[in-house]
């Protein structure tokens, strides 16, 4: 290295620990991501771009458990592309009962899975029609939306109390 | 009582704090360079069990786990792979790919009798594992065939017991 480049040297350094530390960050505890889409509208404001859309702030602290509640807002991999992330609400755990909204079919969430749907569910592409997902599918849990500012806040957890059971 | 107040004011704290937060920060960085290298590049993995006899021992074998070819989908059938299990996330398996999406594969629902038969399409983002055992796997046999999503790293070489350092071998 010549001695006229040798400032860049720190430089690149700090970049690299800054890249690790945040790559660390994201991966273990706390990651932000931009949403797009109409599926969970009202709770998102729907946008077709990522540059329009909210911007969310999910924990991945329930990775080490795998304990959900119902009503949680999550995000997985879509079961039939693993690159694409989805965010959608999570309104069955294992071995409880759904009634699907189409038909009054009941049916009963194998272990390790769970049932999500958008909240928006004209507009969504969920489990009613790629079925119960793994658990091992989700990547985090959506805690807080961080902009626009007008919406900053903590998320609310709810689900359809009527079409689930227990038991 | 004054006099050791005036040697603590006289102690080069500035300089102690900052030596103490390159120090952190030099700990943090390592632990951060692991994770990094941990869940995006390559890990080790001690499979254990029946399922993989004879391609893996029933335990004592450490075997790398190769990340990048998982996420890049660098994934064929015949390779070994880990997977976080559909039945229980916290639990990892390992299986031998038999068939990526859209593949038709014929399987034997009861391993013992032949005439048993049956085959499935693989659907779209899926792969269908099962245990070179088959006697003795919990797998797509039974669960159905699994999320590419759930992949978590191609398993290809194992570094312990040296007697067998090498490539699994990628029969099917």
């Amino acid at each position: 290295m010549g001695r006229s480049h040798s400032h860049l040297w720190p430089l690149a350094k700090g970049s690299v620990a800054g890249a690790l530390i945040g790559f660390t960050i994201s991966d273990r505890y706390l990651t932000v991501v931009p949403t797009k889409g109409e599926s969970m509208h009202p709770t998102f404001t729907a946008s077709d771009s990522a540059l329009r859309g909210d911007v969310v702030l999910a924990e991945r602290g329930c990775l080490q458990t795998y304990k959900f509640s119902r009503g949680d807002v999550v995000l997985f991999k879509c079961p039939r592309n693993h690159t694409e992330l989805f965010v959608k609400r999570l309104i069955a755990l294992p071995g409880e009962w759904i009634r699907l909204p189409a038909s009054s079919e009941i049916i009963k969430i194998p272990e390790g899975h769970c049932w999500v749907e958008g909240d928006n569910a004209a507009r969504s592409w969920d489990s009613r029609s790629f079925g119960p997902i793994p658990l091992g599918l989700i990547t985090g849990r959506v805690t807080h939306i961080i902009w626009p500012p007008s919406k900053m806040g903590r998320l609310e957890r709810k689900w359809p109390e009527s079409r689930t059971s227990p038991f | 009582m004054s006099g050791f107040a005036r040697r603590l004011a006289g102690l080069p704290w500035r300089q102690i704090a900052g030596e103490a937060f390159d120090r952190t920060l030099l700990a943090a960085q390592a632990f951060c360079a692991v994770h990094v290298v941990h869940t995006h590049v390559f890990s080790l993995a001690y499979p254990q069990g029946p399922s993989m006899l004879p391609a893996l021992n029933l335990m004592g074998d450490v075997a790398v786990i190769d990340r990048l070819s998982a996420r890049y989908r660098w994934v064929a059938p015949g390779d070994v792979v880990l997977l976080t299990s559909p039945e229980d996330p916290r639990k990892k398996i390992a299986k031998r790919v038999l068939g990526m999406e859209g593949d038709a594969v014929t399987y034997l629902v009861d391993p013992e009798n032949i005439d048993t038969s049956k085959t499935v399409v693989v659907p779209q983002g899926h792969i269908w594992v099962q245990g070179d055992n088959t006697f003795a796997s919990t797998d797509s046999r039974t669960f159905g065939p699994v999320p590419y999503g759930l992949v978590e790293g191609k398993m290809s070489y194992r570094i312990w017991p040296l007697k067998k350092f090498g490539l699994i071998d990628p029969k099917m």
